[in-house]
């Protein structure tokens, strides 16, 4: 027993991208319609899309007869891969928390929403605090370390939340969850939220004027002691200077006009309004502040905040001129984001492409990443998903998933390999067991004698 | 059966002798196996220990005419073996070190310590504030002003019987909080002014990534709740630290016209910490706390390791030359699990190779040390560094990992952990190697002061180990 056991089983070995030609594919493109030809995969990315291409010698062919090509699914709202709990609920702005430091690569959930098609998911802090926690998009690595699962130069965000989850902390009666003697948390109420986002940006605009004094005055060779760094702050000093993306969870319409309206005085942009299930009532406005809209499919009334959402919402939004992606909320819904997608056709008469693009090429917009992922386009990253069938509809199963040209999930090697893992397991369980036993009978002999 | 009795009263008179030999200015033993750590084996050679201090070792040291000179003909001398994160002689119980990491998938079994054998008492509550925290600004669960060289003491049990298994030396550390306190590297005596036993006063501010009592998960309890947020703090606290010093000196400069510092204890603690204890048990884990230490630009290290045995997460140890102590509480099924329960092949394979730690870290280069983690009786704990042996490790790195290696990652090297001239006198005697089955510690030297494991103290070495030599056949 000299030997180390190589750990093999859970870390995939990635070797460094091939070049892949994906033949004889259905290539829903999303960017620019749907054709059939072949996809060219080379150093991590998209070198060519066509129905003839010029095959580079040595690649390696994916053959996808009778087979559908779409681009990797993004999830705009996801809390996965996460550790030690997505909420620090214990303050109404929590906006010092970073999801970056908690990323947990080993999350099964990630594998799980791989073998759904996803390849990108944003993963944002919970919905307990007016102002929530950073946040980022990470790409689906499965066997990569937690720095390697986070999207390479995407623009941060921050988590805000309005309504019933951010309020209900300052519920005296404590809420979900939380014990009776627990101190009420203000705010108790809608007015309170909005009262708490307005004071944390007035104070972020006082650190921020401090520190633009500070930097001028050292940008003239005057060096004097630095303001202190206040982690609460110095993520709303971004969403100021337009560097942090907010992504808010709200339901109502007067809501979503409340904060549309605080940002503007502020001087700040919404990028995306999360779940905004009545949306539909106010989607000029929400197009005319150029946020963007990511709701479910038709998730409706689970909670009081919720009983008027429609599943025609997202396409009454995008016909308003709003960008309206479909996201999950959920490490089971995060599966299938394909047939939420195809539900747009059916509510609100959305084309195969548009509805695709809602969980595509429009989360992709709304992340900032659209110049990388969202579409089969020549140059951008090679994340592509294969599926057998038509890819909006319930019956398709998903056969491959590239990022950056890596294959990343494969049904076949999936199915083959599940009989050596399991035999590895009961090999283990048989193990423990026998040395469990071992000691047991050690007192039964003494007994004996 | 009459053999046994003889023992016993032998071991009685050996008690009750115990204050005469340490009025000896010098005890010198001879003729024994010294295993020193630093150099090679002295197969049959004399060490003499003086006013505290080992005064010579070697094959040919004469035995000075005035020490108490110890036969050690069959038996074996090892320095004394070091925990290198512990709670012993402390006046109160805290939990078992490594077991505050936040348990995640694939969690160990059994948390219950078995710590619970002195009176709760006197160290601060402080981290049980009254209300719950609004941010960082109100030092949440924090003691990092804490010493526990303040409040180390003798009365501590477990002392007593961490003797027996042949510790001599520990590195206790306040464990309540987010910033728990500073550690202390002691001598486990007895009968000792609580001064006497401080080694180090300040060995490393303990840090944990739970708040411990008083706090609790989800709204209201207060902040920080979620592990980004005692992340977030314990980085605020850092940044707060550098601030701090920054305006200090300032003010040291020309205090005229300038506003002065409120002082802040929580700072004061942190600045003073020459390095950081940080938790890390699983990959991700590990991880997470290298890149964190080296963004506070903090010499760590970092305890648990429950998953070192995986090849990933030696190298990254290795990338980042931050040495690990190592839980010797090996992961075990839970007694109470449910049967019918599925386990994941990761937890399975946990259980199956944690004890590899040692080994892999061996194999890798990285610097490590065993620790008891809430263990504390001779035979659990001489079993714990059995199941590493069988795990591959050899017996000169297990005794390695136990002395010398402890003391040079807390940089006290120049004084324990091997059997050289000039360092402290802990020594541990015994008769057969250590660790073996049936081995028994005969006597202990701390600071110079010998001590003879109570006679209902369970041998060393491993299971079914009796003093009934009717058993054995």
């Amino acid at each position: 027993m000299n030997k180390i056991l190589l750990p093999a089983l859970l870390v995939v070995v990635h070797l460094s991208a091939e070049t892949y030609v994906i033949r004889n594919a259905t290539i829903m493109t999303v960017a620019k319609g749907t054709l059939k030809g072949s996809i060219v995969v080379k150093d991590g990315k998209i070198s060519e899309v066509g129905e003839k291409v010029m095959e580079p010698a040595g690649a390696k062919i994916i053959d996808a007869a009778g087979q559908y090509v779409i681009p990797g699914i993004i999830d705009c709202h996801s809390h996965i891969a996460a550790d030690g709990g997505i909420n620090e609920g214990s303050v109404s702005v929590s906006s010092m928390v970073d999801i970056k430091d908690v990323i947990n690569p080993e999350d099964i959930a990630i594998y799980r929403a791989l073998a759904g098609g996803v390849t990108t998911a944003n993963i944002l802090h919970g919905s307990a605090n007016p102002i929530g926690g950073q946040t980022l998009p990470l790409k689906m690595r499965w066997g990569k370390d937690a720095q390697g699962m986070i999207f390479e130069g995407a623009t941060p965000g921050i988590k805000f939340a309005l309504g019933e989850n951010p309020k209900r902390a300052g519920n005296p009666a404590g809420g979900r969850g939380a014990p009776a003697t627990v101190q009420a948390r203000y705010p108790a109420t809608r007015m309170g939220v909005e009262d708490t986002i307005r004071e944390a940006f007035n104070e972020a605009k006082v650190y921020k004027a401090e520190w633009d004094a500070y930097d001028a005055r050292a940008a003239k060779g005057e060096h004097g002691i630095p303001p202190r760094k206040d982690l609460k702050l110095e993520p709303l000093k971004e969403v100021l200077e337009g560097k942090r993306y907010v992504h808010a969870h709200c339901y109502r319409a007067d809501e979503i006009l409340m904060l549309l309206r605080v940002a503007d005085e502020f001087g700040f942009k919404i990028r995306t309004l999360q779940h905004v299930l009545e949306g539909y009532k106010v989607a000029k406005e929400i197009a005319a502040h150029g946020a963007g809209a990511s709701t479910f499919s038709d998730w409706w009334s689970y909670k009081v905040e919720a009983f008027d959402a429609i599943p025609y919402n997202a396409a009454i939004m995008q016909k308003k001129g709003v960008i309206v992606s479909l996201n999950s909320d959920d490490a089971e819904l995060m599966r299938h984001l394909n047939s939420e997608a195809g539900k747009a056709m059916k509510y609100g008469g959305l084309s195969e492409t548009e509805a695709l693009a809602m969980v595509t090429l429009n989360p992709a917009k709304q992340l900032g990443i659209d110049n990388r992922v969202g579409s089969i386009e020549a140059g951008k990253d090679a994340d592509l998903v294969i599926y057998d069938k038509f890819p909006l509809s319930d019956y398709a199963k998903v056969q491959k998933v590239l990022i950056d040209g890596t294959i990343y999930f494969d049904r076949d090697n999936e199915v083959s390999g599940r009989a050596a893992k399991q035999a590895e397991k009961q090999k283990l369980i048989d193990k423990e067991k026998q040395n469990q036993q071992r000691p047991q009978q050690a007192p039964t002999r003494r007994q004996g004698q | 059966m009459k053999q046994s009795i003889a023992k016993v009263l032998t071991a009685l008179l050996v008690c009750r002798a115990i204050a005469l030999a340490q009025s000896h200015p010098a005890v010198a033993i001879s003729n024994a196996k010294i295993v020193t750590v630093s150099g090679p084996v002295i197969a049959k050679g004399t060490v003499v220990v003086r006013n505290g201090l080992i005064e010579a070792v070697g094959e040919n040291v004469p035995v000075p005419a005035d020490a108490m000179l110890v036969e050690g003909e069959g038996l074996t001398v090892y320095p004394g073996l070091i925990d290198g994160l512990s709670t012993w002689g402390q006046p109160y119980t805290a939990p078992a070190a490594s077991t505050t990491v936040t348990a995640g998938r694939g969690g160990r079994g059994a948390t219950t310590t078995t710590t619970t054998t002195t009176p709760a008492a006197a160290v601060p509550a402080a981290v049980s504030t009254v209300a719950p925290a609004r941010g960082p600004e109100d030092r949440p669960a924090t003691t990092s002003w804490l010493k526990i060289a303040d409040e180390v003491t003798f009365t501590d049990r477990r002392i007593e019987s961490a003797r027996s298994a042949g510790f001599t030396t520990a590195v206790t550390f306040p464990t309540r909080g987010i910033f728990a306190g500073q550690g202390a590297i002691i001598d486990l005596l007895s009968d000792a002014k609580p001064g006497e036993m401080v080694l180090v006063p300040a060995a490393g501010q303990y840090i944990s990534l739970s708040r411990g009592s008083g706090g609790g998960g989800g709204m209201g309890g207060g902040f920080p709740s979620a592990l980004m947020g005692v992340i977030s703090y314990i980085r605020q606290i850092y940044l707060d630290a550098a601030h701090y010093q920054l305006v200090k000196d300032a003010y040291a400069r020309d205090p005229r016209g300038v506003e002065r510092p409120v002082y802040d204890r929580a700072l004061e603690g942190v600045l003073e910490s020459k390095r950081i204890l940080l938790p890390a048990n699983r990959l991700v884990e590990i991880d997470r706390m290298l890149r964190f230490a080296a963004e506070l630009k903090q010499p760590a290290i970092l305890y648990g390791g429950r998953e070192t045995f995986r090849p990933e997460a030696a190298a990254l140890l290795k990338k980042f030359n931050t040495p690990v102590l190592l839980s010797m509480r090996w992961p075990e099924k839970p007694r109470d699990a449910d049967p019918e329960d599925v386990e994941s092949l990761r937890t399975l394979e946990t259980r199956d190779k944690a004890a590899g730690a040692p080994m892999a870290l061996q194999s890798a280069g990285v610097k490590y040390a065993l620790y008891s983690d809430g263990l504390d009786q001779p035979r659990d704990l001489q079993r714990a560094v059995k199941k590493a042996i069988d795990a591959g490790l050899s017996r000169e790195d297990a005794i390695r990992a136990l002395t010398l290696s402890p003391a040079e990652i807390f940089g006290v090297a120049d004084r324990l952990g091997s059997i050289e001239k000039g360092k402290i006198g802990n020594l541990v005697v015994t008769r057969g190697d250590l660790f073996d089955d049936h081995t028994k510690v005969e006597m202990i030297l701390v600071d110079g002061r010998k001590y003879v494991p109570a006679p209902d103290a369970a041998p060393t070495g491993g299971r079914g180990a009796t003093t009934d030599p009717g058993v054995n056949r």
